[in-house]
């Protein structure tokens, strides 16, 4: 049979990363290969294109479009400031008199004469790109990228919500399998915080540690009902990122009540203090992206083995479907042929012990790496 | 490249979706065009390995492994050519493509209900998935518009707008729109958007003059030249160009994988398609196909409209899914709409859980019973709604026959819905869940809930999804496609008798009678779901006759019907239930009872 890769998310506490952070348009780098970045630093900027505004000139004066255009006072190019004269339409003699001023201060990007509009774009926007990673700048890509190495911690998550965010790590005084409440969330200093513990954080708790100032926020698991009232939607697709939330969430095991795993707090609780970038943004299919804690870290390297990546008897997995869903497990075995499951389906199947002792036989598609 | 189709007889085809790329060999045997065997591996056109030709290499090594054949070589392209009575190579290799989540589209046009719904046509025909429809009069405001807009990164924009002759106001100034919110490619951002203008030919000069500093754009014939005309073909073949030149070339890998066909690779939806019409025309059947993925569901029909003509649409329920997009099904349903198909009671939070996390970790699979029927259930809910999107956009368009003194003057066009479910003669399931179902008795039941058949339907699935491959195989060789399609394709479930009465209806007994080949085998019992096993497989004639004069089984109220159909594990599924479908407070008992009668339920 062909091979599969065995899903797997990365938590490691040091591994070489290289990021490419990629400006939309052509635009200036501001760092050179070798120099060493922070991740909140700003490393390239360019400048989009203002907004266009569309001003229904006819509309607004009650004439046709070939009456608006004869009424303009201004062509394509013109520059104009806010409460600039448009159009002026003079009738019964001249002695009325309408106008239309420009809601703006911008550039006449177009008057149409088959509808009598104009559009007027906005002055042009600085976009600044910040490192995000923090290490060494590997590449700089002509006007458009800068490819950023470190060694890094990373945890990446199941799911997330908000978008890159930069923060100092500070635990949550809540033990892993505990859900998070209100109570756990600390009164004072969590300005700048990206926190971490726990289990299921109450909407309350999501909400007073965002009020307070905490920029990220990574957790177990997440309820879907709190989910919603933090997003203030229910999530249809798994595609965020550009959620407006005051705090980007990082989910590591999945919906429900589960654990916090070891091996994240292992990972993670080195950081203590230190700056850390935080990611909520997920897209599981077409172009996966998994939400992610990142950080410069100081232990030694370890690389990712191809076999690290491949299911095999001795290995840690998690169970990811009902009626395992969250358990870990060492497998033990890999029977070749497929066999029939509880559905009746066929699959390829792993054997695997549950902390338990219990051993008991699962699909393959049903278990992660861990 | 001319291919004789005489010169064939070894084709490799793949299909590369979003999760798996699927691998088939088709072979001339001397019993004729088969599907032989099949390998299937991840698609890899994402990190870390971002290059769809790694994965398609996977799928033939294991073609290659389960047929005996050598297939892959070392050089460029990777194929060993055949020869004539050579048990080595292929003569031709052909794809289909809908990964990277396939060709997204925004149409927007003037009116919502006609041009607007004639641009959404022509990208749903040409194979895409329309992300967002925007129209002059679809009630929103300026900036509502553009922030909508905004928001999607489509691959094309198709602009519509006015007929030939008349206003160019309108579509200017959905052009304007355009370029106040100059969405980004989602490819390519280097690059200019390509905006195909389908619209007034009076008003193009103007679009290009607006559209022109931040879109890449093509001007091609009006999708809607009169009122009660669509032409949608020109629009339909600068899409594709526009796909293969554009999206496919920014996908990774599709360089290399398009220089191993002569065909053009074809996106998955249009493939299907294409199959399904070749063979409504040749059968000169009406066909309800879907195919339920992951992330989208697809719905194509072929229905005559009133002149008779077979009329064929296609519709993408995009975020109708049963893995990526499966939490949005809940949204649209809501829980209780899928609850009500389960055998068992369900807390909502649990159900809530269980499909968001389906949604974080797609590519798992039920590993219960119980977790098997709650995805089932969302298949169900999935198909309804897809069909309902299918029906609001499968409409005829005619001009309106008796022309008043405001119809004069008002210009205005029929519409029509083409879809009836009276008269459908087959519908066939394809994807995952329906295909793939651990029995056959299952996908019949999803397709029946789902769709709330009526009247006499056969009832088929895709065994093995393999009609993309045979959608791209029938554009080299029909004939080998209408074989395969016949003999591997379809698997023939049975047929569903459905007699249709209103709920209100005191109706006492049996509401039909079902005779097979002029032999009583049945009845159809008010709201019991029941499988009639006449033992046989093949063809057959399906005579049902009502036994009250206000049920319609498909000719009309009280009057007898007959149908021929291909039996198959399914025997005949007796509907009594009432449509349209209500499933009341006493669902769980009603469903137990259904599931109990068709052997579904598990033996605890």
């Amino acid at each position: 049979m062909g091979q599969a890769l065995t899903p797997q998310l990365t938590v490691s506490a040091c591994q070489l990363l290289r990021r490419r952070r990629e400006l939309p348009i052509g635009g200036e780098i501001l760092v050179a290969p070798g120099a060493v970045v922070t991740p909140d630093q700003i490393v390239a900027r360019a400048f989009l294109d203002g907004e266009l505004h569309l001003v229904r000139v006819a509309e607004q004066l009650g004439v046709t479009a070939p009456e608006a255009l004869a009424a303009m006072r201004i062509a394509g190019g013109s520059s104009v400031k806010s409460g600039d004269l448009l159009a002026e339409l003079r009738s019964v003699w001249g002695l009325f008199r309408s106008t239309v001023q420009s809601p703006l201060t911008g550039t006449v990007d177009f008057v149409t004469a088959s509808t009598g509009h104009v559009g007027i774009r906005a002055p042009k926007r600085e976009l600044q790109l910040r490192a995000y990673l923090g290490g060494v700048v590997a590449e700089v890509e002509s006007d458009r990228a800068v490819v950023i190495e470190a060694h890094a911690t990373i945890v990446q998550g199941i799911f997330g919500v908000g978008g890159e965010r930069i923060g100092v790590v500070r635990g949550l005084p809540v033990a892993p399998h505990e859900q998070v409440s209100e109570a756990h969330i600390p009164e004072q200093g969590l300005q700048g915080a990206i926190l971490y513990g726990g289990c299921s954080p109450t909407l309350a708790a999501l909400q007073k540690a965002a009020c307070a100032g905490a920029v990220g926020f990574m957790t177990a698991s997440l309820d879907d009902d709190t989910l919603r009232g933090y997003v203030g939607y229910d999530i249809g697709v798994a595609v965020t990122g550009d959620e407006v939330v005051p705090m980007s969430v990082v989910v590591t095991e999945g919906f429900g009540r589960l654990a916090l795993s070891d091996r994240v707090l292992e990972v993670v609780r080195p950081l203590e203090g230190k700056q850390a970038a935080i990611n909520g943004a997920t897209q599981v299919r077409a172009g996966a992206q998994r939400p992610e804690l990142l950080a410069v870290a100081t232990g030694t390297l370890v690389q990712p083995s191809e076999t690290s990546m491949s299911l095999q008897p001795g290995c840690t997995v998690r169970l990811i479907r009902v009626p395992y869903f969250g358990e870990y497990a060492q497998v033990e075995e890999l029977p070749p042929v497929p066999q029939q499951i509880a559905t009746g389906a066929y699959a390829r199947v792993v054997q695997v012990r549950l902390r338990s002792g219990e051993r008991v036989l699962v699909p393959r598609a049903n278990v992660e790496l861990a | 490249m001319k291919i004789d189709p005489a010169q064939l007889r070894t084709v490799l085809v793949t299909d590369c979706g979003s999760t798996t790329t699927k691998a088939l060999l088709f072979e001339r045997t001397p019993d004729g065009w088969r599907q032989t065997h099949r390998g299937e591996a991840p698609t890899t056109v994402e990190e870390p390995v971002a290059d769809v030709t790694v994965g398609a290499l996977h799928a033939f090594t294991e073609v290659q492994e389960l047929s005996g054949r050598r297939i892959l070589r070392d050089t460029e392209p990777p194929f060993v050519p055949g020869a004539a009575e050579s048990a080595e190579g292929i003569d031709l290799y052909l794809s289909t493509s809908s990964a990277g989540g396939g060709l997204q589209m925004l149409v927007a046009g003037v009116v919502g209900t006609i041009t607007a719904e004639s641009a959404e046509r022509a990208a749903l025909g040409a194979g895409a998935i329309v992300i967002e429809s925007v129209s002059a009069d679809d009630g929103r405001e300026d900036h509502e518009r553009i922030e909508r807009i905004r928001h999607v990164k489509p691959d094309i924009v198709l602009l519509t707008g006015g007929v030939e002759g008349g206003s160019t106001q309108h579509v200017v100034e959905v052009a304007e729109i355009l370029v106040a919110a100059a969405p980004r490619p989602r490819f390519g951002s280097t690059l200019k958007l390509p905006v195909i203008y389908a619209g007034n030919s009076a008003a193009a000069a103007e679009v290009e003059r607006i559209l022109g500093s931040f879109a890449q754009l093509s001007i091609v014939p009006n999708v809607r030249p009169t009122m009660d005309r669509e032409d949608l073909g020109p629009a339909r073949e600068a899409i594709h160009e526009l796909f293969l030149s554009h999206v496919m070339s920014h996908s990774p890998g599709y360089g290399k994988l398009l220089s191993w066909s002569p065909v053009e690779i074809m996106p998955t939806p249009a493939a299907v398609g294409d199959i399904v019409q070749q063979y409504a025309q040749q059968t000169g059947s009406s066909v309800l196909c879907v195919d339920i993925g992951g992330a989208t569901t697809d719905v194509f029909s072929v229905f005559p409209d009133r002149q008779g003509e077979p009329r064929f649409n296609r519709t993408v329920s995009a975020n109708l899914g049963m893995s990526y997009s499966i939490a949005n099904v809940l949204r649209e349903a809501g829980t209780a709409a899928i609850k009500r198909w389960l055998p068992f009671e369900i807390d909502d939070n649990t159900l809530r859980e269980r499909l968001l996390n389906k949604m974080i970790r797609p590519t798992s699979i039920p590993q219960t019973v119980e977790d098997l029927f709650v995805e089932q259930a969302v298949c169900r809910e999935a198909l309804r709604l897809a069909l309902a999107h299918h029906r609001a956009l499968s409409v005829g368009v005619e001009q309106a026959r008796e022309r008043g003194i405001a119809d004069i003057f008002r210009q205005s066009a029929q519409r029509y819905e083409l879809v009836d479910l009276m008269r459908l003669d087959m519908v066939i399931g394809s994807g995952g869940v329906l295909s793939h179902a651990p029995s056959r008795m299952q996908a019949a039941l999803m397709m029946l809930d789902g769709f709330a058949l009526e009247g006499i339907t056969q009832l088929s699935v895709d065994s093995i999804f393999m009609m993309p491959h045979l959608g791209v195989l029938a554009s080299v060789h029909p004939q080998a496609a209408r074989e395969i399609f016949e003999r591997d394709c379809l698997v023939h479930l049975g047929c569903a008798v459905v007699p249709v009465f209103s709920p209100r209806q005191r109706l006492t007994g049996p509401l039909a009678q079902v005779w097979v080949d002029g032999e009583m085998v049945g009845e159809v019992q008010r709201g019991e779901v029941t499988s009639v096993c006449t033992g046989r497989t093949g063809s057959a004639t399906v005579r049902v006759v009502p036994l009250h004069r206000t049920v319609d089984v498909g000719a009309g109220r009280g009057a007898p019907h007959e149908r021929t159909v291909v039996l198959g594990a399914c025997g005949i599924l007796c509907d009594g239930r009432s449509r349209p479908l209500e499933l009341g407070a006493t669902s769980v008992q009603q469903q137990e009872r259904v599931y109990r009668n068709l052997g579904l339920l598990p033996v605890r």
